[in-house]
């Protein structure tokens, strides 16, 4: 790899101000041919406005340009528009898809540079009246999907595709542009299954071996050492520190990220030496649940009285279908006890009435009143099901929001969380993703419920709030003996946090394990082949 | 000057150039010749007159059912029960209550049918309310010819059988409301006892609003899903809402009529609830958020373009301009508030 040598990208002291609000400054690095470079920094670092002068996106120049100098092969470049930089050979891919859902993988790829043939129509009406190359089509896509080295139909529709093929499909026509010499990945792995995203980065080394340079931004460090040569934290607008991939750990990233010390990965289960009693608080027998894209077929589980119950599993095998069916936001069956009553399915006023809670994966849709004030938010359920914060008149007929009470609930739960507002009547809509998540947690304690039901608590937040999310979650469940069934993706931060983690397959529990099981025993649970060690 | 622009701002450029407008008549009133005591008397039995339909409008906004288009239904249980008071014959003060005890009943019925029916269109109700209002105004244009009333002042003097298309409400109920607690001052006279009945069921609006039922309310037509894993019923608060509205739909048109004079049959309730709609939204309320002040104000704004505009302009001009005036006001509301979903806070 001699061209590893030649520099391809560099910037130098790029900065950055938002109405007199430096957001970067001072950035310099290099990125050589065939190099994988790891961006790391929490939510608002800056990365996304570095990528975005490095694109010429529009929203720079609106805002008054950049100061500091990019260069490309040595020579400085300033870039109008979007397109100009993917003329010199630079793709991105963005978080959120782009693709004609109605269309196939080869047709997405190629969209709008299809191969052509000209027809007799041709000559009267010009290029419009050419037909595509369907063949020439199906060979470049599938160059395209060579090239990137991952499995991939061509001719499978983009609307029939587990996410992490629409992923790949994307990527693919970033490359298909035979000019492309850097590729930028925008949290490719955000969405997919921890399989999809091995075999993405496998993708990614294939492309760096055929001198495509690739920026790869993500917040799941491990990644990074996995396939990056160098790693660039980033923190409050500046690089906190340039690191060989080789050299450095997940420990030493996150704390330069957060600036702070961060525990990481360490299995906890046993350190604090509590017993969890073999009192069972419920028992969830034969349960079905009709969840779109996350059907629950035949889960059998038992929750003990006191623990944190992690449940794990990959994307869409069915793991968030068991907290939304148990709580009857979708049609379910089966038997569900807790603590010896049977509690009635598909009713959820019943199971918060139960002194069951739970905070929804789903933020913005269900987990939140976005135009009402924090105030709302957190003791609306409450209020609603527990007659709490209610003043009563003419012996209660009347019953009036008690709105000193209120704010009292409010401003403990801001203070005690720590969530970053501007006071207890701003509107939910206008926090950040992990002040949301703080406010949805502080609606499910304030139900005080005997068992909870987090789902997916960590989703979407930076690594600084989601300790704070789950240090809040560890701290209620020890203070307050408050039983904690928690749903998530992200293996370490369940074993990070549970006692016991269950993991989900096609629906059905594959087995459970305690927490400081090596991860690999975990890894075999969600590929599914070993029944025979569950419970 | 930013602090000013973020003011005129939340107030709203719609409202402010109608109230410009508004203040504007008021300023040229006198140099046209017109009284402006009496104008001011005018526009404020308008508002006694119109105020609670518009707050008809806000439990349905609350609930997240959007603009209630079907007014007209609300206004025909109102109807009826005007009719069944006259029927009986029983004039005087004691007509209005039996007027407000006759429509209830078909109040709350007419609106839980209304509410169940909203319940299954979820997400284009306003489209649906509004042909709720066309078809029940059609409907009872046969009932009016064949339900048997009696009462000679009601009848077509012909026939002797079906309601006639006006009925005066003279000797029952006429000014029932606006002759009560009147201050006179020269030209100028305000009728408390309007005022007073329209702030009795505002209160009792604002109250309900502050109540856990109310909260539930209002969180449903902020995000129904967080509702329902609230343990809150969708269906039943969005019908509570659509029955507390069409009941006010009643209790409103009764009110025009003390003021206005006439019972108005047949076509009378069809276009109804544009003025009202319109009103609230020159108020200041969107299709999911309103509130009591919204409909004060706009109600206020919307009678007085009304009302002003037809004396100014006229003498000024000597054309009648206003019904043009007025449609372009209230159409052109409505269409401006349906591009937009969110604006007015609570």
């Amino acid at each position: 790899m001699s061209e590893m040598t030649n520099t391809l990208l560099e910037m130098q002291n790029v900065s950055k101000e938002f109405n007199g609000n430096p957001v970067l400054k001072d950035v310099n690095f290099k990125l050589r041919q065939g190099e994988v470079l790891g961006l790391v920094g929490e939510n608002g670092a800056g990365k996304s406005t570095l990528m975005n002068i490095l694109f010429g996106m529009d929203v720079i120049q609106q805002t008054g340009g950049y100061g500091g100098k990019v260069l490309i092969d040595g020579k400085e470049v300033k870039f109008a528009s979007p397109l100009d930089a993917l003329k010199a050979g630079i793709g991105m891919v963005h978080q959120e898809f782009s693709l004609l859902p109605g269309f196939t993988a080869a047709e997405n790829i190629l969209l709008n540079r299809e191969p052509q043939n000209r027809s007799v129509l041709s000559l009267v009406f010009g290029d419009r009246a050419n037909t595509i190359d369907r063949k020439e089509l199906q060979k470049e896509a599938i160059a395209a999907i060579t090239k990137l080295g991952v499995e991939l139909d061509p001719n499978m529709l983009v609307s029939e595709m587990p996410v992490g093929h629409k992923q790949f499909t994307e990527i693919s026509r970033e490359i298909s542009k035979s000019a492309i010499r850097l590729l930028v990945l925008d949290e490719p792995t955000a969405v997919l299954t921890e399989k999809e995203a091995e075999m993405l980065l496998k993708a990614i080394r294939n492309l760096s071996q055929q001198g495509i340079a690739v920026i790869f931004i993500t917040h799941r460090l491990q990644e990074i050492l996995d396939v990056c040569n160098t790693v660039i934290v980033m923190r409050d607008g500046r690089i906190v520190k340039d690191l060989d991939a080789k050299q450095t750990s997940i420990q030493e990233m996150a704390r330069l990220m957060v600036g702070r010390e961060v525990s990481t990965g360490k299995p906890k289960a046993a350190e604090d030496g509590r017993e969890i009693s073999d009192k069972i608080a419920l028992s969830v027998k034969d349960l079905w649940v009709d969840m779109p894209g996350e059907t629950v077929r035949d889960v059998s589980i038992d929750v003990r009285e006191g623990e944190i119950l992690g449940i794990g599993g990959l994307a869409g095998q069915g793991k968030l279908g068991i907290p939304n069916g148990i709580m009857g936001l979708f049609p379910a069956g089966g038997k569900v006890e807790l603590n010896g009553r049977e509690i009635p399915l598909n009713d959820p006023r019943a199971c918060l009435d139960s002194s069951l809670a739970f905070v929804s994966e789903d933020r913005r849709g269900v987990g939140l009143l976005l135009d009402e004030s924090l105030e709302w938010n957190i003791s609306f359920p409450a209020m609603q099901i527990q007659n709490k914060f209610l003043k009563r008149y003419l012996g209660g007929l009347i019953k009036w929001r008690d709105q000193a009470a209120i704010k009292e609930v409010t401003d403990r739960y801001i203070q005690q969380l720590q969530i970053k507002c501007t006071s207890s009547l701003q509107k939910a809509k206008e926090l950040s993703g992990g002040n949301q998540q703080k406010i949805c947690l502080a609606k499910a304690f304030a139900l005080q419920p005997k068992l909870l039901f987090v789902s997916e608590p960590t989703r979407g937040i930076d690594i600084g709030a989601k300790a704070l999310v789950l240090q809040a979650l560890r701290e209620y469940n020890r203070k307050n003996g408050v039983t904690i069934v928690m749903i998530s993706s992200e293996l370490e931060e369940l074993r990070q946090i549970c006692d016991r983690i269950a993991i989900i397959t096609d629906g059905a529990v594959s087995g459970i394990l305690p927490a400081d099981r090596p991860s690999e025993d975990f890894g075999i649970l969600m590929v599914g082949k070993s029944k025979k060690e569950a419970m | 000057m930013e602090k000013a622009v973020s003011i005129l701002k939340a107030f709203g450029l719609p409202r402010l150039i109608i109230t410009l407008f508004l203040v504007a008549l008021f300023v040229i009133a006198p140099f046209a010749g017109i009284n402006v005591a009496a104008s001011v008397t005018d526009v404020l039995g308008r508002f006694g007159q119109n105020a609670i339909m518009v707050l008809a409008m806000v439990p349905m906004i609350h609930s997240g059912c959007g603009l209630n288009f079907g007014l007209p239904l609300g206004i025909i249980s109102g109807l009826l029960g005007a009719t069944l008071a006259v029927e009986t014959g029983i004039a005087g003060p004691a007509s209005f209550l039996l007027a407000i005890l006759y429509s209830t009943p078909f109040a709350l019925i007419f609106g839980w049918g209304y509410g169940k029916l909203l319940n299954r269109v979820k997400g284009s109700e306003m489209m649906i309310a509004t042909y709720v209002g066309f078809s029940s105004v059609a409907f009872m244009s046969i009932m009016w010819l064949l339900l048997p009333y009696k009462s000679p002042t009601m009848v077509w003097g012909y026939t002797g059988q079906g309601l006639r298309t006006t009925i005066a409400t003279d000797g029952f109920y006429y000014h029932i409301l606006r002759d009560f607690l009147v201050l006179r001052i020269g030209d100028l006279a305000i009728s408390f006892g309007e005022i007073l009945f329209f702030a009795i069921f505002a209160f009792i609006i604002w109250a309900f609003l502050h109540t856990k039922t109310g909260t539930a309310m209002t969180a449903v037509g902020s995000n129904a899903v967080f509702a329902r894993a609230s343990g809150i019923d969708i269906d039943r608060q969005r019908t509570l809402s659509v029955v507390m509205s069409t009941w006010l739909g009643a209790l409103g048109i009764l009110c025009y009529q003390q003021g206005y004079g006439f019972i108005q049959l047949y076509q009378g309730p069809m276009y109804m609830a544009m003025p009202a709609v319109s009103a609230i939204l020159i108020g200041g309320a969107s299709v999911n958020k309103a509130n009591i002040t919204n409909v004060i104000i706009g109600t206020i704004l919307y009678q007085g373009i009304v009302s002003m505009t037809p004396s100014v302009m006229n003498s000024l001009i000597h054309t009648d301009m206003s019904e043009v005036l007025r449609i372009i006001v209230s159409n052109g509301m409505i269409l401006y508030a349906l591009t937009r979903k969110t604006g007015a806070s609570r």
